[in-house]
């Protein structure tokens, strides 16, 4: 097993050094992202059981197809394609930051964390927008559609209702449908309220780090490891939203 | 203080180099400015201190969990009859001396959390990881000192949460310890379910984050920080058993949280996450389609890994104390570990064996049945390595031994029983009996109990310097292990005739109204054991100031290195040089001195063989 002689120096796991040539911080970092992927998959799970109990669910090109100052215009997914674009460019400069910090170029990784820190909000500013757009024109909210005897045509709008199949059920069990719309826009608002939690946390965080580079915080320390740190913490929340997105809006 | 130079950062990866800089400070400031009281004993970044911190706070939580059972069980064994000191201590709850069918609920919620999380989990690996993973791995201290501090106090302030519940004048959560809705999601369901449960959810959500952080800690110590020499082969199986409680912890707790999450949206925002179709009063709530079921599946998912959050500390440190009291090598060292990576794996596959009633296919009920039984097999290889190793051992009874034997015991008997329980079919007639409660509070609650007692008696020298009591320990010992049998095997037989647990009164049923003098019997001994506890709690408070002093700083005579540190460690742990790891921490063989066993930092002698 691992137990070599004493004189095998080179085996790392020997003890007096860090097995994985990381410090204990980068570690405690990707522990935490494997304890909160477990909280995103709880949450995630949870919905697809509830989804795939349902014998109709809310269509996400029915849903989602309004675009800010375009409203009217049947663009589905469109708004959420933006959203996910910004979201990965941030990724994009985060990664770009971490490696200006690996030179030491403080200009380069203050420049990109700044990028990083607009693209996060950016990203923030374009769910406000969809959640009051949801709110307002679809009357979706946590609790929303619970009112006995609903009409059908309160939601009919979120069906695929050319599937002879789903209008059926909309029309003719409009309970199973409200029910499913109740559901939807419950798990809708929870998750990606989550998320857009995790996205502030690390829009917070990353503006702290951006505030310790221009103090030369990290200049003095030697080592930007803590740019390293936000950016997995922020690559993981990007990740985190590929699965949200494909949850809600593409299955 | 100097605890920043003792925490590693990125540009210092070989450890023992820089902390041995910085030991010299921290000796340096150790000898001529004392401490702060406050930076000292309160928000103290040293793991030693922590552990204190966590032991007391456990303490006192344990004493009221306990208090709370006596309570109930006065209900449970003398339905009919009154006690004024009842109604003196909980006022308006047991008026005229009988406890309120609401409070009785409470009682038992509140029992069943408090033992569960706040003794059983943060009380116990929270003290011990804080205090044997730096000082066994040789460390100075654990990775991240200052999440270490956090993580007590997130766990302080989870505490207070569940204490100013337990005064608020609905009461505190009473819809049961696994807070299943509807009861737990609907403000109308019991007095309970209003201000009380929203202090629990609030608490709990702290209690998460405390474990997270102590968690993190733990695993990130023990991968990085072993000192020169200690492979992962070479540590105590106490910290292998630490580890792998931190792992579950930080793997299953998580989803506890998003658990929570959804119930306190059911709770306050509309949402039907849980809840279906309720009529309350005649009158049809707003909920719509939600599945009570969805809760029980994440609330098990850590359910089931908690309760081998409780035991696997137990586990290691009887391990540890088995083998030194034995003055043997732990028999199986690598079986040990590697029934432990199945353990905690299974942990994760197995939760649904707590809802074989829910109405799940019973061929998704067979795959739980199946998994559930493998426990067995691990768990079963570290029971016949325990007896192994005591088998021809040169045996010291000490106190701590009593309980580390007594934990094997329990466990057994316990364990046993699971059997009965992990079959679905089976379990259709025992489920929500007083089987169940036999069951758990043997193998989980007692023997975990038993573990950290263990613990306790062991290593209280190492962290304050004097010995327990041991008279006091023996009576505290034979009380508690008669005691436990006498008040949870009478439970089997109620529990396989059908009494059910958490009813309030049972004397109305002809067919358990047979039960009532066992009843009254259990109530019985469950006092005495109680009063034994303070007995123990009056030890460990007095041994703390006036125990006999340590005068060796190796008593047990173990191999460990937590026993190479002087009497009263500095912070920081060692003076001078974190010593060398050079064989593994079970040598209790000849040393060819006359002595019975070679500490980990004694080098091979010529023609020794490493042990593998």
């Amino acid at each position: 097993m691992l137990q070599a002689a004493p004189m095998a120096k080179e085996n790392v796991w020997g003890g007096g050094r860090s097995p994985y040539n990381v410090s204990y911080g980068k570690m405690m970092i990707w522990f935490f992202l494997l304890s909160d992927a477990l909280t995103f998959g709880a949450l995630l799970i949870s919905y697809g059981t509830k989804r795939f109990f349902s014998a109709v669910w809310p269509d996400a090109n029915q849903v989602f197809k309004s675009f800010p100052f375009l409203e009217g215009n049947d663009l589905p997914l469109l708004f959420v394609s933006l959203m996910t674009f910004i979201l990965i460019m941030s990724s994009v400069t985060m990664v770009l930051a971490v490696h200006a910090g690996h030179y030491g170029d403080k200009k380069n990784v203050a420049v990109w964390l700044l990028w990083t820190i607009i693209g996060g909000i950016c990203f923030l500013g374009c769910q406000a927008w969809e959640w009051t757009h949801l709110y307002g024109e679809c009357n979706g909210l946590w609790g929303a559609f619970t009112t006995e005897n609903m009409p059908f045509d309160s939601f009919q709008g979120f069906f695929n209702m050319h599937s002879p199949a789903v209008a059926d059920i909309v029309v003719h069990h409009s309970k199973v449908a409200q029910e499913a719309s109740h559901q939807f826009f419950n798990y809708f608002f929870t998750i990606t309220g989550f998320h857009g939690a995790h996205v502030t946390s690390g829009v917070i965080f990353n503006m702290v780090i951006l505030i310790n580079v221009v103090n030369n915080t990290y200049q003095k320390r030697g080592h930007y490891e803590m740019v390293e740190k936000v950016g997995l913490y922020w690559h993981f929340v990007d990740l985190v939203w590929v699965f949200v997105f494909t949850c809600f809006y593409l299955l | 203080m100097n605890n920043a130079a003792i925490t590693l950062d990125g540009s210092h990866l070989s450890h023992p180099a820089i902390s041995n800089d910085h030991h010299a400070e921290e000796h340096h400031a150790h000898e001529h400015h004392e401490q702060h009281f406050v930076w000292k004993y309160i928000f103290s970044q040293d793991h030693k201190m922590i552990s204190k911190q966590f032991i007391i706070t456990g303490i006192i939580w344990a004493i009221i969990g306990a208090l709370f059972s006596v309570f109930f069980r006065l209900q449970l064994g003398f339905p009919d009859t009154s006690f004024p000191i009842m109604e003196k201590m909980l006022g308006e709850w047991a008026k005229g001396g009988k406890l309120t069918p609401e409070f009785y609920y409470a009682l038992v919620t509140m029992h069943g959390t408090i033992l569960v999380f706040f003794v059983l989990t943060a009380g116990l690996s929270g003290t011990f990881a804080n205090l044997l993973i730096p000082l066994q791995i040789g460390a100075r201290d654990m990775a991240s000192p200052f999440m270490n501090m956090l993580s007590y106090w997130f766990f302080f302030l989870s505490s207070v949460f569940m204490l100013v519940s337990l005064f608020v004048e609905t009461g505190p959560a009473s819809g049961g310890w696994t807070t299943y809705p509807p009861l737990s999601a609907l403000k109308e369901a019991s007095k309970g379910a209003g201000l009380g449960m929203d202090l629990w959810l609030i608490s709990m959500a702290l209690f998460v984050v405390s474990s997270l952080l102590g968690g993190l800690n733990y695993i990130s110590t023990v991968l990085n920080m072993r000192t020169k020499g200690m492979t992962m082969t070479r540590m105590p199986l106490t910290v292998w058993a630490l580890l792998f409680t931190a792992v579950l912890g930080v793997l299953s707790f998580p989803v506890l949280f998003s658990g929570f999450v959804l119930l306190i949206f059911d709770r306050n925002f509309g949402t039907s996450f849980y809840l279906s179709e309720i009529f309350i009063g005649g009158k049809a709530l707003s909920h719509i389609g939600g599945s009570a079921i969805l809760y029980q599946h994440l609330f098990w998912f850590l359910g089931h890994p908690e309760v081998y959050i409780i035991m696997l500390p137990g586990m290691g440190m009887a391990s540890e104390i088995l083998s030194i009291n034995s003055r043997k090598p732990i028999f199986g060292y690598f079986a040990m570990i590697i029934s432990l990576v199945g353990i905690t794996f299974l942990a994760f596959v197995v939760w649904a064996h707590h809802m074989f009633v829910t109405g799940m296919s019973p061929f998704l009920g067979s795959v739980f049945v199946l998994l559930t039984l493998c426990i067995a097999v691990p768990s079963a290889v570290k029971v016949f390595n325990w007896l192994t190793t005591l088998w021809r051992g040169n045996i010291r009874y000490n106190v701590q031994m009593c309980f580390a034997i007594g934990f094997v015991s329990l466990f057994i008997s316990g364990g046993l029983t699971g059997i009965f329980l992990g079959n679905s079919a089976l379990d259709i007639h025992l489920h929500d009996t007083y089987f169940v409660i036999a069951h758990f509070h043997i193998v989980m609650g007692v023997s975990g109990i038993f573990g950290m007692f263990a613990g306790i008696y062991h290593w209280f020298p190492k962290m304050f310097g004097r010995f327990l009591n041991s008279t006091l320990g023996y009576i505290h010992f034979f009380v508690t292990i008669i005691g436990a049998y006498l008040i949870f095997w009478p439970m089997h037989y109620e529990g396989i005739a059908g009494m059910p647990r958490r009813y309030y009164d049972i004397s109305s049923w002809q067919s358990f109204k047979q039960f009532q003098p066992i009843n009254g019997f259990i109530s019985i001994v469950s006092i005495i054991v109680f009063a034994v506890q303070l007995l123990f709690v009056f030890n460990f408070f007095f041994s703390i100031f006036r125990g006999r002093k340590m005068t060796t700083k190796n008593p047990w005579g173990a191999t460990s290195l937590e026993w190479t540190t002087d009497i009263h460690p500095i912070h920081g742990n060692w003076e001078g040089d974190i010593p060398e790891v050079h064989r593994w921490p079970y040598d209790y063989k000849d040393d060819g001195n006359g002595g019975d066993f070679i500490p980990q930092t004694v080098p091979l002698r010529p023609g020794e063989e490493n042990h593998k």
